[in-house]
């Protein structure tokens, strides 16, 4: 080793860098961590404590006798398994429809000549604009004549039509090269086979970011089925722990309720740790050039 | 229709029947690949935006089966009633309020997590997380925590000898709480975006005013902040607009809206809580839709002109 490393290494060192570093760098980073994380961890600790230290005057950090009683509770109250299940299936089913419907329109706005493809890019543009609350009313008159108040359906219906996907697809394809498609064309190959051989492979991290925006975003969903089903059996989970909350009211059943609270955000949080690259990206689409 | 450099429409001679045939087909294609989405978009967004206008004009109670026709009192009342004027300054306040926090402490956070350290892409990704997770969820630990009896918060004032204070009874500490809880959901967010910005400054940048001898102060306001500033501009529109669509925290927080009735919440409860007032909800929807599609078009038009949409 050089002299001149052993002085950039004893500087790296010093007391002063140190210092300089914990104080400067860390630090804040800390402090900023344990805002965060300290309510979601004290969340997870309660779904595992007794009613009998949750209701007391010296809180201790660990649970002294773990249990899985709030679990069961909220299982007993709630038909834990069917609002789950619930959410299961219009996230899922939701989810699906939605990135097929925003890659073949992305695809038809991007691929297929028509003349007044223009004219419907802007109407989905708008479209993007209108806020889901302002829609509520009418959609809900709708969903009601149809006869989907408490069905599955009724609660994945209205939110199919998907703005965001097919603009951000939309941005996507118009990257890929023409030649690429032109090449395919020349060999006979339809628009389908264009779309599922050429475009979709190639765009896969883009429909992936968008799958998961929006499987993100139908989990959480909670405006909508509460407003549409008032039935345990079609509820979806955020909405049969908001019936929870109303059974439980402030008696202090807070350990029911946080092992509520942990069923709705874990799944998210284990999604986003290991997609968030992906998660991030999409939700911040636009926001840097 | 095609225009050219000019301007003016260009002279297209007559299709051939092949041509025309091609078109037809291609509209066909056109349809078959964009159709269902479209109506679907129509159908639960346009559709809804054009009824709305018209149940606003109603006098009508939610599952009656006939109505009353009110003209314009519905909006007279939102913007005249003490009611209205009370759900005005809600919203303004809370959105006012949660935008400039989340966007201050979202720029310090951003500061903070800018630089090559161990543990650096572990730590963004931690305060991101409040960000995507389900607002019930996060309601409800938040309920927890401000508990004045049984809430952590509630054991942190007694340590100190004081009581805690009843964040539910009192309208304004009640909005004071649920604002707080918004900022920290949302704060990750202002700080990635914000994040990501620093992150396209130039380093010699900045080192050119370092070796000038500008002082960390004089660096952030002169240069970095500056260089911030469509960053900034962009999180101002988008943290407005959802800040103003706010809804899964207030419920689950404040379950009947006791001074934190925000337009959105406000519409909720006028149209599917107590008061199933579905004419004076449709109103609501309306101005709601107006204002935020005008900030909306009003980002489009003065700041994303670079951005090609077509």
């Amino acid at each position: 080793m050089s002299s001149t490393h052993l002085a950039d290494w004893r500087q790296a060192f010093s007391r002063r860098n140190i210092v300089a570093t914990v104080l400067g760098g860390y630090l804040p980073i800390l402090l900023a961590l344990a805002v965060i994380v300290l309510p979601l961890l004290w969340m997870a600790i309660a779904s595992f404590k007794p009613a009998g230290e949750i209701i007391t005057m010296q809180p201790t950090l660990l649970p002294q006798e773990p249990t899985l009683d709030n679990y069961r509770h909220v299982a007993d109250t709630v038909p834990l398994l069917t609002v789950l299940g619930n959410s299961l299936i219009v996230t899922v089913v939701g989810s699906a429809i939605k990135v097929l419907l925003a890659v073949t329109t992305a695809y038809a706005l991007v691929f297929v000549d028509f003349r007044f493809k223009n004219v419907v890019f802007i109407a989905i543009l708008v479209a993007l604009m209108v806020p889901p609350e302002a829609a509520l009313l009418p959609n809900y008159m709708t969903i009601s004549a149809m006869g989907g108040r408490n069905t599955l359906w009724g609660i994945i219906l209205p939110g199919l039509g998907t703005a965001f996907g097919t603009f951000l697809l939309r941005q996507q394809f118009k990257t890929l090269p023409k030649d690429l498609l032109e090449a395919a064309k020349l060999d006979g190959a339809g628009h389908l086979k264009r779309l599922w051989r050429i475009v979709a492979p190639v765009s896969a991290p883009t429909i992936a970011t968008v799958a998961l925006v929006t499987i993100v975003g139908e989990w959480n969903n909670f405006m909508w089925p509460l407003i549409i089903t008032d039935s345990v059996d079609t509820m979806t989970l955020p909405v049969g722990l908001n019936l929870l909350q109303t059974i439980e009211g402030q008696t202090g059943s807070y350990g029911y309720l946080m092992a509520g609270a942990v069923l709705v955000i874990l799944p998210v949080l284990i999604v986003f740790a290991a997609m968030q690259r992906f998660i991030v990206s999409g939700l911040t689409q636009g926001a840097v050039k | 229709m095609r225009f050219s450099a000019a301007g003016q429409p260009r002279r297209v001679p007559a299709p051939s029947p092949h041509r025309r045939r091609q078109r037809r087909r291609d509209a066909l294609v056109f349809f078959a690949f964009a159709g269902p989405n479209l109506l679907l978009i129509a159908t639960f967004i346009y559709f809804p935006l054009l009824s709305n206008v018209y149940y606003s004009t109603l006098n009508w109670r939610m599952g009656a089966t006939s109505a009353t026709s009110a003209g314009l009192d519905n909006y007279v009342r939102l913007f005249t009633s003490a009611q209205g004027a009370e759900m005005w300054r809600v919203t303004i306040t809370f959105t006012v309020v949660t935008v400039v926090a989340s966007m201050v402490l979202g720029l310090l956070v951003a500061l903070a997590l800018n630089r090559k350290i161990p543990g650096i892409t572990a730590s963004r990704t931690a305060v991101f997380s409040p960000y995507v997770l389900s607002g019930v969820g996060v309601g409800m630990v938040w309920n927890f925590i401000f508990d004045p009896q049984l809430g952590v918060l509630g054991h942190v004032f007694r340590a100190f000898g004081a009581s805690s204070p009843e964040w539910y009874l009192d309208g304004d500490l009640a909005l004071g709480m649920v604002m707080m809880v918004y900022v920290w959901k949302n704060l990750g967010f202002c700080a990635v975006v914000f994040l990501a910005g620093l992150q396209s400054i130039p380093s010699d940048l900045i080192e050119a005013a370092r070796i000038d001898r500008a002082g960390a102060l004089t660096r952030f306001f002169k240069l970095t902040l500056p260089l911030l500033s469509p960053t900034v501009f962009f999180l101002t529109v988008t943290t407005i607009l959802s800040s103003m669509q706010a809804f899964d925290i207030l419920k689950i927080m404040t379950p009947s809206g006791n001074g934190t009735n925000t337009i959105v919440f406000e519409l909720y409860l006028q149209g599917f809580g107590p008061y199933q007032n579905a004419g004076y909800a449709a109103a609501i929807s309306v101005v709601l839709f107006v204002v935020l599609f005008a900030i909306t078009a009003f980002q489009m038009r003065f700041v994303e002109k670079r951005v090609h949409y077509a």
